[in-house]
């Protein structure tokens, strides 16, 4: 009982090999696409690398770039055989290869889903690397002069400004750091030796925040110092205002703007793999309608094209056996010369004369 | 006088056609890009329109995209001529179009070379454009509650971040303006009073700059306020910091960035005349070689194509002689009006 038998008139056959050889070649450029958005993705996480603690999460463009390029491959050769097939003299050629080529796309296919899961998967662990890599930027804001931390505070204000953010959860974030190096500060001022006295870690602990905060779309200029005292300021109260700094979180907007990217990327890579499948099933109805057809003997006549020759049950079962039964090569099969009890005629050529003769009698004449 | 006569052979003729053909579709290409450019320097200008004070510049990205709509038709026209030029029946029916179609031509192609002249000569008129308008833009900073001008203090904080630039000519321009509002103001304090008294005109000033003016390289955390006062600050010295805001002016700034992006353009285009006008004289000698050819038995002779009949001068006059005597025309049936009306009363 096949699986969803069709029958192939030669036309039929022949439309259905020029349509494959498009859809291939379309597949190719889908691939190209795939390999570039795995690019882009690659080049957008490294752009923000500073900001990143280290977490395994360059697996997924990677993983993308490889798909993309295998799939590049797959799908030219794909287009080759079709385009091949519309002979039948020329299929010939192409015969032993087109199963194992069948085999392999449908895993490759599976590759290609597993790719798609692997953007939507990305959240928890880009959410942990951001998290500890927006501390650990934040902590070394005032460290211009250390070598290898003095561009953190330009990468901190610009992304700042750029994703309309404020700290790492909110503006309190900066609270809690001193964000001001020593080197600014007057040591010798009474405000400045209290406040660095006022904590344990003897940390200069401010309620401002950096210029980068700011929020634009303010009607009063920015205030970035005192934020937390009312009095401080003509006609301002801390709790209501909204609009003087940036509310969101830096963590937040990344994550969003990243989530976006990676959700986008997610259905090109769901679309790509639904295509794949589908030139998946046109080959294997192409190819079973062929071999039928050279079976048959006669090129130009009607043939069956089938996904699988039996039922799914059998066809686990055959393939199953086959599988197994590669295991035994090695085996002496050993069922009938090693019993002693069964009669196996004597095939040498010395002829002993015949059997059942007595023997002479000899007489004794003394 | 015959201008720049040369000899045609048959099949110096057909290749003339062919290449002529495909250059047209090159030329049509590139009168899209001309169009393209166009739009897309229309759209930056367009986006800053809030700091100009008039659109005048404008007449570029215009007269950019006429030119490259214009060059459309016209290379569209030139490879549907060459193609009917080598039949020698289909090519006499184009014969009344011709002399206009060239006159128009040449005209939209020396409006591409005034266009690119033009993006040259309009930096003037933009950099006084933008000093009215960044002048205004800073004096309407603190008016955020006045309808009209309350997208002022957004629109100045981007440009400012975004150029990476602060005032009008340099920062000290935001020390002569009030741009902080009155409703941010406590009338009660003393400080207050001082510094409003201070002046003639009773405005809030500072030596103090936006927070957009600050620079995101500087080592230190940005100084706004007291800028001049190097005691207020500690370990600070006012003449040589260059790194706390930004030192450049956003007029300059922004006439680079215009200047920069013309001037690319302008390259670009003038590539384009180039080849445009390539076209044109290889059409008028493809013109001029087979209107020899017409009416003879054996077309494969060898004819001769110029590009003028007569000498330049005498061609120009040739196309303005129509458009003179339509105006001298009206003029002189005037005078024949009055003359006849004169001499009734002389008798």
């Amino acid at each position: 009982m096949a699986v969803l038998r069709v029958k192939f008139t030669k036309t039929k056959r022949d439309k259905l090999a020029q349509v494959l050889w498009i859809l291939n070649w379309i597949s190719v450029v889908t691939g190209a696409i795939l390999f570039s958005l795995g690019l882009f993705l690659k080049v957008e996480i490294n752009k923000r690398g500073e900001l990143m603690a280290e977490r395994d999460i360059q697996y997924v463009p990677n993983m993308l770039i490889a798909v993309g390029l295998i799939a590049c491959a797959i799908n030219f050769l794909g287009g080759k055989i079709c385009y091949d097939c519309v002979d039948t003299t020329k299929f010939l050629r192409w015969k032993l290869i087109m199963l194992p080529y069948i085999i392999c796309t449908f895993f490759f296919t599976f590759c290609v889903l597993v790719g798609a899961l692997m953007c939507y998967s990305m959240h928890g662990e880009l959410e942990e690397s951001l998290n500890l890599g927006l501390t650990e930027a934040m902590r070394f804001y005032k460290d211009t002069d250390t070598p290898g931390r003095c561009f953190l505070k330009r990468t901190v204000d610009l992304l700042q400004i750029h994703f309309q953010c404020c700290g790492n959860n909110g503006y309190r974030d900066w609270f809690q750091i001193q964000w001001i190096s020593n080197r600014y500060l007057d040591m010798s001022q009474k405000e400045v030796v209290d406040r660095l006295r006022s904590n344990v870690e003897g940390k200069y602990l401010m309620d401002g925040v950096p210029f980068s905060c700011c929020n634009t779309n303010s009607p009063r200029p920015c205030i970035q110092q005192q934020i937390t005292n009312n009095s401080a300021h003509f006609s301002y109260e801390h709790q209501t205002e909204e609009l003087n700094l940036w509310m969101k979180g830096c963590r937040q907007a990344l994550l969003e703007y990243y989530i976006h990217m990676m959700q986008s990327i997610g259905l090109a890579v769901l679309i790509t793999w639904l295509f794949e499948l589908s030139v998946l099933t046109g080959v294997r109805y192409l190819q079973t309608s062929l071999e039928n057809v050279l079976r048959q003997g006669d090129p130009n006549s009607e043939s069956d094209g089938w996904l699988l020759e039996n039922s799914f049950m059998e066809t686990a079962r055959i393939n199953l056996n086959i599988i197994k039964s590669l295991g035994k090569n090695n085996q002496i099969d050993t069922s009938n010369n090693g019993d002693p009890n069964i009669n196996v005629p004597s095939t040498s050529k010395a002829h002993y004369g015949p059997d059942n003769v007595p023997p002479k009698q000899i007489t004794e004449d003394i | 006088m015959v201008v720049m006569k040369m000899k045609f052979p048959f099949q110096k003729r057909v290749k003339l056609a062919q290449g002529l053909w495909l250059l047209s579709w090159c030329a049509t290409v590139a009168g899209a890009t001309t169009f393209t450019l166009g739009c897309v320097l229309k759209t930056e200008l367009r986006r800053r329109a809030e700091v100009m004070d008039n659109a005048d510049v404008h007449i570029v990205p215009n007269t950019l995209m006429i030119v490259g709509l214009a060059s459309l038709g016209i290379n569209y026209f030139a490879s549907k001529i060459c193609q009917d030029a080598l039949d020698a029946g289909r090519f006499p029916r184009w014969k009344n179009f011709l002399k206009p179609y060239f006159a128009a031509s040449c005209f939209f192609t020396v409006l591409m070379l005034l266009a690119v002249i033009m993006s040259y000569a309009m930096k003037g008129s933009l950099e006084s454009s933008l000093k009215i308008g960044l002048r205004n833009g800073i004096r309407f900073y603190k008016d955020t509650d006045t309808p009209g001008r309350c997208f002022q203090k957004q629109n100045i904080d981007r440009l400012q971040m975004e150029f990476q630039c602060c005032g009008n000519n340099d920062f000290r321009d935001w020390f002569e303006v009030q741009w902080i509002s009155n409703r941010y103001l406590d009338f009660s304090s003393k400080e207050v009073k001082d510094r409003i008294k201070s002046n003639v005109d009773g405005r809030y000033l500072l030596d103090g700059v936006p927070f957009s003016c600050c620079n995101p390289s500087s080592p230190r955390p940005c100084i706004q306020y007291q800028l001049t006062n190097n005691s207020a600050h500690y370990n600070y010295d006012y003449q040589t910091e260059e790194l706390n805001i930004y030192l450049r002016g956003c007029r300059e700034a922004l006439v680079n960035y215009y200047m920069g992006l013309m001037n690319t353009i302008g390259a670009g285009v003038l590539s384009i005349f180039i080849l445009q006008g390539s076209v044109l004289v290889s059409l008028r000698f493809l013109q001029t070689a087979m209107e020899a050819v017409a009416g003879k038995e054996n077309t494969e002779i060898e004819t001769e194509g110029y590009l003028l009949e007569k000498s330049v001068k005498d061609t120009v006059m040739e196309y303005l002689n129509p458009v003179l005597k339509f105006l001298l025309l009206t003029n002189q049936v005037e005078e024949g009006a009055t003359t006849s009306g004169a001499t009734p009363a002389a008798t």
